[in-house]
């Protein structure tokens, strides 16, 4: 109808541009595809690609005898992921990286809590900044510090002299799998170092989640006569956990893939980090380095499969 | 036209194989003008211009005698070397004895010729024919400076010096009547092997090791034992300088394989430490300056490897990295290092030290260094 209106002289000049934007109009789906292209072509050939092509490499041949690699295909370099001495590393490894996830939610929930319900304004901006200000100081200076902290002449183990608690402290230091010949060659040294450096990953996520609790939930439980550790355990944290486990994954993947903590503080022993680090850069065995870079990859796809089913990513 | 193309085509190809000709690098028969630059792979504080202390400085004469404009690349581990030499882009890297066979068997670096060095006459006679960088006869390369792996220990424990490597490999009490359990430090490095296979050589002479490089299977397997039950003795696997100097100020750490950089650097502190050679000798590291297949610049990287063999250069460098020079008469010729500079950094040492060299399995007679490397790695994790 309108097109029998339009006075021919009005009629649109035909031009290619005219021509183009009609055609992305008529075919949205082709608009859409120009828009994403780019970043697709980003995502699948620079990042999926090369991951593709790095864990490709595992199935290469490195010959003990010249130290080359050669593109013949085997499956040595996964198979010997289960020796033991390269199982210890992944095991030691990921009893760590559960270790300091558990040890940085039971950390960081109070703070949150606390942070989330009982500040407002200038305290919680206060606490905002207290929590994120480690990490405006570089990873490498704060993980050194440690070193210095936990040496026998440090701050820590003063504080242990003055309460005399040395007795306790030789104790834990002789427990297998915890101690070490002293506090910052030992697990313990290390799992502390961890759970400081990671600890505002957790307190954040959580705080986000107890933040969206309406608070009307709470005054029902009250009200229906729930004790607050009733509240607590029926109410509060089987609302959080999605909280948790978000900040969870932080803690977990971050430990999992670290290399410089575990080489400044704790007992010998690599890391799967230190492994690859080491195996590329010591010996150039590759395939064996592409090899361990599938472990954090499997463990990580394993634990964002469990931390689904706990909700983690229900309010994305 | 035809004939045209043909003249054009057959200008190519000799243009091609006379660059090809020049691509497989026959050492170089002269020293011709320099290109005007000298791209080089140094350790921190190897190749200095006075930008951290002004005394310190032996690039700026070369600069302005060659006219070769001097950049230096520094890499912290061998294996960053190793990675930028098979980048390349460089001319000169100044390669430890783990890195240099790595380098030559990888094609990597080219043989010299020293006739086209004057100063080649300098170098300690000692080390001209090392075999951490002369392969088949052919040198790869000027050596630079040397150091030992010295047993740092601390006065306070030990009055007198140990005599010998096992107070860190052999479980026993200390001389003030501790055990050594948790306060000895053993290197973080599969190179730490052969420190375990020299002290071997002695403590067990039926196994019959020659040279602590090149062990066939039944004596490796003697000295992962030895390095297994050292395990539980170690305090820290120690890989990083600072790391092991505050575990020996702050740590009680009482003994451990260490450096002349360490030992200057905490006796300066007034740190109750010395140093010694056992009786077993030790093992020790020579770096060379070796020239890249593909060199850009093969005349600079000439004159710089003569320059370098100067004997104020050599003493100059010795006396800011607390190493040793390569070539004798730089221990009387700078004013840096003192007159009794080598002495303090250990020149008398030499005929008791085991240096560095990849091991290699020479046809499947000895342990090759990617085992090496695995080994340690599952014994530092206590397999």
């Amino acid at each position: 109808m309108s097109l029998a209106l339009e006075k021919p002289g009005l009629r649109p000049v035909n031009s290619p541009l005219r021509r183009f934007s009609n055609l992305l109009y008529r075919r949205p789906n082709l608009y859409l595809l120009m828009l994403l292209i780019p970043p697709l072509i980003w995502f699948g050939a620079i990042y999926l690609g090369s991951l593709l092509n790095l864990l490709w490499q595992g199935f290469y041949t490195f010959d003990d005898f010249t130290m080359a690699v050669t593109p013949d295909l085997t499956l040595a370099n996964f198979a010997a992921l289960f020796n033991p001495a390269n199982f210890d590393i992944i095991l030691r490894t990921l009893g760590m990286a559960i270790a300091v996830s558990i040890a940085s939610a039971a950390l960081a929930f109070p703070i949150a809590y606390y942070m989330a319900r009982y500040t407002t304004g200038k305290t919680k901006a206060f606490f905002y900044i207290a929590v994120m200000m480690p990490m405006w100081a570089s990873y490498i200076v704060k993980a050194y510090a440690w070193t210095l902290l936990l040496a026998k002449g440090g701050v820590a183990q003063w504080f242990v002299q003055q309460l005399s608690l040395e007795p306790v402290l030789h104790f834990i230091l002789t427990i297998p799998g915890v101690g070490g010949s002293t506090l910052s060659t030992s697990h313990l040294g290390r799992f502390l170092v961890f759970v400081y450096i990671w600890l505002p990953f957790m307190i954040l996520p959580i705080q986000a989640s107890l933040e969206r609790l309406p608070p009307s939930l709470l005054q029902a439980s009250a009200d229906l006569g729930a004790k607050p550790r009733q509240t607590f355990m029926q109410v509060i944290l089987p609302l959080s956990v999605p909280g948790i486990a978000a900040g969870s994954i932080f803690t977990f993947s971050l430990t999992l893939g670290d290399f410089i903590v575990p080489q400044l503080v704790g007992p010998p022993g690599y890391f799967i980090g230190g492994m690859v680090y080491a195996q590329q850069g010591a010996i150039g065995n590759m395939p064996m380095a592409a090899a361990f870079t599938l472990v954090p990859i499997v463990l990580i796809a394993v634990y964002l499969s469990i931390v689904k089913r706990l909700g983690a990513f229900d309010a994305l | 036209m035809s004939v045209h193309k043909n003249a054009l085509l057959s200008a190519l190809s000799t243009a091609l194989l006379a660059s090809a000709a020049v691509q497989a690098a026959e050492p170089l028969k002269a020293v011709g003008a320099g290109e005007g630059q000298l791209d080089i792979v140094a350790w921190p504080g190897y190749i200095e211009r006075g930008e951290s202390d002004k005394a310190y400085d032996w690039v700026t004469g070369f600069e302005k005698e060659t006219g070769c404009k001097v950049s230096v690349k520094t890499a912290a581990t061998s294996d960053e070397m190793v990675s930028l030499m098979a980048k390349g882009g460089y001319d000169l890297v100044t390669a430890s004895g783990d890195a240099s066979l790595r380098l030559i068997a990888g094609k990597r670096v080219q043989p010299i010729n020293t006739a086209l060095i004057p100063n080649w006459k300098n170098v300690d006679p000692r080390m001209q024919n090392g075999d951490w960088f002369v392969v088949n006869k052919q040198t790869y390369g000027t050596p630079y400076q040397w150091g030992p792996n010295v047993l740092l220990y601390n006065t306070n424990v030990f009055k007198e010096a140990p005599t010998s490597w096992n107070v860190v490999f052999e479980p026993q009490n200390l001389p003030d009547g501790k055990p050594n359990k948790g306060r000895v430090q053993a290197y973080d490095g599969p190179i730490y092997i052969a420190d375990a296979a020299l002290y071997l050589k002695s403590a067990k002479p039926e196994l019959g090791i020659q040279n602590p490089y090149e062990l066939n299977e039944a004596q490796y397997k003697a000295v992962l034992d030895l390095l297994r039950q050292q395990q539980p003795l170690i305090h820290r696997y120690w890989h990083d300088a600072t790391v092991q100097m505050s575990d020996v100020k702050n740590e009680g750490v009482a003994a451990s394989s260490s450096w002349g950089y360490m030992v200057n650097g905490l006796k300066a502190d007034n740190q109750p430490v010395a140093s010694t050679v056992p009786k077993e000798g030790a093992t020790g590291w020579a770096d060379t300056t070796m020239l890249h297949t593909d060199a850009k610049h093969p005349n600079c990287a000439y004159k710089w490897m003569d320059w370098s063999l100067q004997p104020k250069v050599q003493g100059d460098v010795a006396a800011w990295f607390g190493s040793l020079p390569a070539v004798p008469a730089a221990c009387t010729g700078s004013e840096l290092l003192g007159a009794e500079g080598c002495k303090t950094n250990g020149y008398d040492l030499f005929e008791k030290i085991a240096f560095w060299k990849t091991p290699q399995a020479e046809g499947g007679k000895f342990v090759p260094y990617s085992r090496w490397t695995q080994d340690y790695i599952a014994i530092m994790g206590g397999r």
